[in-house]
């Protein structure tokens, strides 16, 4: 529901020669991903959400230096305390476990839940794609096809089916979360693949005698890599909601873990009672996704694909 | 336009087919036995086996599948464990609950949407593109479920103007039209319309802006057409992607409502989703999820027939 439809985009195209370059000087023109690069870094959205996604990186790593608290231990007697109370900048959950702590700690599982699916299928997604655009014929038909039969579900959909099937359970949330991450990956991958396939310089490295693998490591691989890394990317915001919303409807990670989706779920009786304290977990939800939605949008812009 | 009709719906077929094999796999995928939410836990080897053969688990999978696409095909999906009725009479009281609060959410979704997207497209690289793009990242990036908590915590918990739970007064699971209905369905539908209104904004900014900077827009302006003129123009061409959009996102928001209606305690698909994952009802999540399935691939072609049928630049083939 999420997801939109990949849209399949053309080979990287070779950057223009940097503006302002005076025609007498003999210079090396920059490669395409340094072209990328700098455009990003001119890009102060861009720059400023991979700020936000480092820090929350970094929170994930230092999680144990960092906590002011265990975040499991908690306390009958202070459970429920609003934001600001001594000791407990951000109050405490239901359990009375440091909600700052917790949330320090969440952001290891819930970056591992929305990032990892996304990974693996970027691996699983584009060689299958590349496989059915490079062998073409019966191949691609199977291949796709069966791809057509997972992207007939709507994601979340498929998302529910598999790990409600499945059981609860971060191996099994992650499985779900890969399956419903392939498809769209793969009809990205097969797309460029297949446009790249005929192009006049594959057919050159072919007569000079080049293998299968070898252009596929080398033609197709450095067409594809590009466009189908700026898709994962647009993914991971999206992976994130899924994978806390499995968390939250009590599927993905199990209790008493920190994990934000989670959090949100045993929060959530809480409501009219401390409505700000439920509402932090979600705001770390948001505040990942939104940060890789703009930096995807900066770093499309910044290889000139289309949105 | 008949042929091509005809040669959507075949294409389909085989995908419906393979839509229905997942279906029949996810109760195999379950871990342990089929049966163990029907059986009592002390129930004797002998009547295990029993109960193998009256469902037919005993049999090899490909039979087994054909027998459940068979009386699938008859508008037999079986029955649910927890309440052992039919599961078609659970899942089409459900689904007309989710259908309202879907529909609901699209239309306002595709109304915000297809503002802040002709804004933003009309005024490319302003501050107003830069605020209405803003409005649209924020669509596609909250998580759903969370605004919803926090809708009900604005408008019920401390407002109080709105209920914060539920599809009509006193539990009522029959949807009508009437204000005390509609009053429960403005929270779930406001929650549920942020994603379709993200979406449809960032595909029609990215359409205007493009035909805006087609020549024959500067040609009707040379010619001296006026703004609205031109506007319809843009409006013509937008129209057919934007629609398109509009129906997939619907078919998303049919499958995907199952965190918002949680949130909400709305009597639909989602609700029995969620019930049937944790009662372990394994007919009634193959069969609910069977059905949204299907719509959603219905729904696929419908929009691509109707979006052909619309776009005289879509080739026929």
């Amino acid at each position: 529901m999420l997801m939109s439809r990949p849209v399949a985009e053309g080979p990287g195209q070779a950057p223009g020669l940097a503006s302002g370059q005076a025609m007498s000087e003999i210079v090396r023109s920059p490669g395409y991903w340094a072209t990328v690069w700098r455009r990003v870094l001119r890009d102060p959205v861009a720059v400023g959400a991979a700020l936000v996604i480092l820090a929350i990186v970094l929170i994930a790593i230092l999680a144990p230096y960092i906590a002011p608290q265990d975040p499991y231990k908690g306390m009958t007697l202070r459970r429920l305390r609003p934001p600001g109370t001594e000791g407990f900048p951000l109050g405490t959950d239901e359990l009375g476990r440091d909600m700052l702590s917790r949330l320090i700690f969440g952001a290891r599982l819930s970056l591992f839940m929305g990032v990892t699916p996304v990974i693996l299928a970027l691996f699983l997604g584009s060689a299958i794609g590349i496989a059915a655009g490079y062998a073409g014929g019966w191949v691609n038909s199977i291949l796709m096809r069966t791809i057509d039969v997972f992207f007939a579900f709507p994601s979340v959909l498929l998302a529910i089916a598999l790990s409600g099937a499945l059981g609860a359970g971060v191996l099994n949330g992650l499985i779900s979360l890969t399956v419903v991450f392939i498809p769209p990956i793969a009809r990205v991958a097969e797309s460029v693949t297949t446009s790249v396939r005929s192009r006049d310089y594959v057919e050159a490295a072919r007569a000079s005698g080049a293998g299968p693998l070898t252009i596929v490591r080398v033609q197709v691989l450095g067409n594809v890599m590009g466009p189908i890394f700026v898709y994962g990317m647009s993914l991971v915001a999206v992976s994130m909601i899924l994978a806390s919303g499995l968390s939250f409807l009590g599927l993905g990670v199990k209790p008493p873990e920190p994990e934000w989706g989670l959090m949100l779920n045993t929060l959530r009786t809480a409501i009219y009672t401390q409505p700000l304290l439920c509402a932090l977990p979600g705001v770390m939800i948001f505040v990942t996704s939104i940060s890789f939605n703009m930096l995807t949008d900066g770093l499309r812009s910044a290889m000139d694909i289309k949105a | 336009m008949l042929t091509y009709t005809v040669k959507r719906v075949v294409y389909t077929l085989p995908i419906m087919l393979g839509v229905t094999l997942v279906c029949f796999m996810l109760v195999h995928l379950a871990p342990g036995d089929p049966l163990v939410s029907v059986l009592p836990p002390d129930a004797s080897q002998a009547m295990k086996e029993q109960m193998m053969v009256l469902y037919g688990f005993d049999r090899p999978y490909h039979e087994q599948f054909l027998r459940w696409l068979w009386r699938a095909l008859h508008g037999d999906l079986g029955a649910s464990i927890a309440s052992s009725r039919p599961v078609v009479a659970e899942v089409s009281k459900a689904v007309g609950n989710t259908l309202v609060l879907a529909s609901v959410a699209t239309l306002i979704g595709f109304v915000l949407g297809t503002f802040f997207g002709f804004v933003a497209g009309y005024f490319r690289d302003t501050a107003i593109d830069k605020l209405a793009s803003f409005v649209s990242v924020i669509g596609v990036s909250v998580p759903h479920y969370w605004l919803g908590m926090i809708l009900v915590i604005v408008f019920a918990a401390t407002l109080g103007w709105l209920p914060p739970t539920g599809a009509g007064p006193g539990g009522s699971e029959a949807w009508t039209w009437d204000w005390e209905h509609t009053r429960h369905l403005i929270l779930p539908a406001v929650t549920m319309s942020v994603i379709p209104m993200g979406i449809i904004a960032r595909t029609v900014r990215a359409l205007v802006a493009e035909i805006l900077s087609q020549e024959f827009i500067v040609g009707l302006r040379a010619k001296g057409l006026s703004h609205l003129g031109t506007f319809r123009h843009v409006v013509k061409n937008t129209a057919p992607t934007a629609l398109a959009v509009m129906g997939i996102q619907l078919g998303y928001l049919l499958g995907g409502s199952i965190l918002i209606e949680t949130v909400f305690s709305w009597p639909g698909t989602g609700a029995l989703l969620n019930a049937a994952i944790f009662q372990r009802d394994l007919p009634l999540l193959q069969g609910t999820i069977l059905v949204l399935a299907l719509f959603f691939v219905v729904l696929n072609l419908a929009v691509d027939v109707v979006q052909t049928a619309l776009d005289p630049r879509i080739e026929r083939r």
